[in-house]
């Protein structure tokens, strides 16, 4: 184990947290406007992969796949978001077992319309290589989603601190009550962020079923990491997540090949005890 | 005895279980097996969910550590297959207790949907090394037990006599645990779902009751597990996800909360679905999603609560002249005293 080991472990870790971010920001958006507790939300990653590939396979066009799939997933978002999710109120209990119920409606849903099989959602040829940085072999898709990460990471620090738009968001995150008071449509704001996390996960689930591959299950695989980030980072809070989607991704990598036969239990032992020490995470306010 | 209807209409239907079920089809008497066995593990849940308001999206480590603990004794120790299946069973129980010990002093510090990320966590915690554990849990294919244990003359192979177990088991939980949802010290777990803050104020350690609520709740999910692990004849990581602990969380609201016995219903319903449907129709688990979402939007006492708030208004509304919506704290009653 060299340097050359660990930097290469490192990447993959930072760049498996990319794709974390893309599932985790929307996870904590959510939370962070609305309070809600969203178990549903592996199945819009899992479903953005699929429908990913049913525009693969029907345009040729790995760039088409990843607007359409994130808009349709938005859509699918922002109508659970006003049929359901509003109805449901603040109890936490109340909309876990809600969601839940949508992911499991969403899963057969999923089997129904693309098969039980383990399917390749291939991204073109030209991500597929590797490239030699500082004698590093590195795949180019890993820097294609660290550098696609950083970029919506970036987009929506600014979109969310920068523009009257998330100068709303943040009221409502802030005091739900206060920016009603003053005139903010809180209820259009939480519609419009679950939409965006929904799109969010939609995307990831293109660029992660590259990766990941895409099977029934995928969801709920992919479901308690986004958690862990958003967890480690704080409910509500973006950059808190990027750093809780570096972490996991860290963690998970590292465990995995340093001590493989605890390494679940390296990631989630942690979050135990910020959670007892620090519950909002490290970013959250309450 | 307070509710004694309710007890006798209780023994009438698990008497009439014990008679008639062995008489029916051998996919029946195991289904009603494991009903009784995530039955347990639904009440014990109650008893944080309904009693306490405490909602624990962990539940199934418990489970999870039952049924290791009972295969991974049977696999690799020769251990549990006569009659010292009767230590597994202590030794799952004391199992489920001690861990809920432990994970008790990190998740009571945290309350609401931090609590339910909390116990998720800790849960994942278990299922990591279930699933990674290889060498000592056999890894994502999980273990296969070599079979049920002899009891010198009593085969518990034979999915009868492994029923009486069970049921014996579950008419033990269900008694140990009313007896203590209707203790001064269950009454006070209500008091503290009800209103935390005035339990403190009136002297109560809520911190304590919460703690050993947890405690014996974590007891009685390792006895379901120890249960289970036989009635499967295998354990798996499946045993330990997140889908369990949910599906445990439905029992309890589907039944009702703060009933016990609605936990049974709920369990009936989740596994007639899970086992049997899905034996007949692919497509079984629009109706599961379906009843996750019906039961929120639609029943959110579950069936016994809403039966029983029912009956209430209809027994309140002439005497009073009103329809007064007794609330749950209608129930509540502070001054029958706690442990302390």
């Amino acid at each position: 184990m060299d340097a050359k080991f660990w930097l290469l472990q490192a990447f993959n870790g930072i760049s498996y947290g990319a794709l974390l971010f893309l599932l985790g920001s929307g996870l904590s958006l959510i939370f962070g406007v609305m309070r809600i507790v969203n178990l549903a939300h592996g199945s819009y990653f899992l479903l953005g992969s699929y429908v990913g590939l049913t525009v693969i396979w029907t345009t040729g066009s790995w760039l088409l796949a990843i607007p359409v799939a994130a808009l349709a997933i938005a859509v699918l978002g922002l109508m659970m978001e006003r049929v359901f999710l509003r109805a449901v109120g603040s109890d936490p209990l109340r909309q876990v077992l809600l969601t839940f119920g949508f992911a499991l409606l969403f899963q057969q849903a999923a089997l129904d319309i693309w098969g039980g099989n383990n399917l390749e959602l291939s991204p073109p040829a030209v991500l597929m290589q590797s490239i030699v940085v500082a004698g590093l072999h590195l795949p180019v898709y890993r820097i294609f989603m660290l550098a696609l990460a950083i970029a919506i990471g970036l987009a929506l620090w600014l979109g969310l601190d920068r523009t009257r738009a998330g100068a709303t968001v943040r009221a409502t995150v802030d005091d739900a009550q206060m920016a009603r008071g003053v005139g903010i449509d809180t209820s259009r704001v939480s519609m419009l962020i679950f939409g965006l996390g929904a799109l969010l996960a939609g995307l990831g689930g293109v660029i992660g079923g590259a990766f990941l591959g895409v099977y029934p299950g995928l969801d709920f695989d992919i479901l308690p990491l986004a958690f862990a980030v958003v967890i480690i980072g704080g409910m509500g809070s973006l950059g808190g997540a990027a750093i809780g989607a570096v972490v996991v991704g860290l963690i998970d990598n590292f465990g995995k090949v340093l001590f493989p036969q605890i390494s679940y239990f390296t990631l989630y032992a942690p979050l135990v005890l910020l959670l007892a020490v620090r519950p909002t995470g490290l970013f959250g306010r309450e | 005895m307070r509710h004694r209807g309710r007890v006798l209409a209780a023994l009438a239907v698990m008497l009439a279980v014990a008679v008639v079920t062995p008489h029916t089809t051998p996919f029946l008497l195991l289904l009603v097996t494991r009903i009784l066995i995530l039955a347990i593990l639904a009440m014990s849940l109650d008893l944080l969910l309904g009693f306490t308001g405490i909602a624990s999206l962990g539940h199934a480590a418990f489970l999870g550590l039952g049924a290791y603990l009972t295969a991974i004794l049977a696999v690799r120790y020769n251990f549990g297959l006569g009659w010292d299946f009767g230590l597994v069973i202590l030794f799952g129980s004391l199992l489920g207790a001690a861990t809920a010990a432990v994970f008790g002093l990190f998740a009571l510090r945290a309350s609401g949907v931090y609590f339910l990320m909390i116990t998720l966590a800790l849960s994942q915690c278990v299922w990591g090394l279930a699933y990674r554990w290889d060498t000592l849990t056999g890894g994502d294919n999980g273990l296969n037990l070599p079979g049920r244990p002899v009891l010198g003359p009593i085969q518990l192979g034979d999915d009868t006599a492994y029923f009486y177990l069970v049921l014996a088991f579950f008419a033990l939980s269900l008694l140990v645990l009313y007896v203590l949802v209707e203790s001064p010290f269950g009454r006070s777990l209500v008091g503290i779902r009800e209103h935390e803050v005035r339990m403190r104020i009136l002297g109560y350690n809520t911190w304590l009751h919460k703690y050993i609520a947890f405690v014996i709740s974590g007891a009685f999910g390792g006895l379901a597990g120890v249960l289970w692990a036989q009635v499967s004849g295998q354990v798996s990581p499946d045993n330990v996800t997140l889908t369990t602990s949910v599906d445990a969380l439905l029992m309890v609201v589907l039944g009702g909360p703060g009933t016990l016995l609605g936990g049974v219903l709920g369990a009936a319903i989740v596994l007639f679905l899970r086992e049997y449907l899905s034996t007949l129709v692919p497509w079984w688990q629009y109706v599961l999603g379906s009843v996750y979402v019906l039961t929120i939007v639609y029943l959110p006492d579950g069936v016994l609560g809403t039966l029983r708030r029912r009956r209430r208004r209809a027994r309140a509304a002439p005497a009073l002249g009103l329809a007064l919506q007794p609330s749950r704290g209608k129930e509540l009653k502070i001054n029958e005293g706690g442990i302390e």
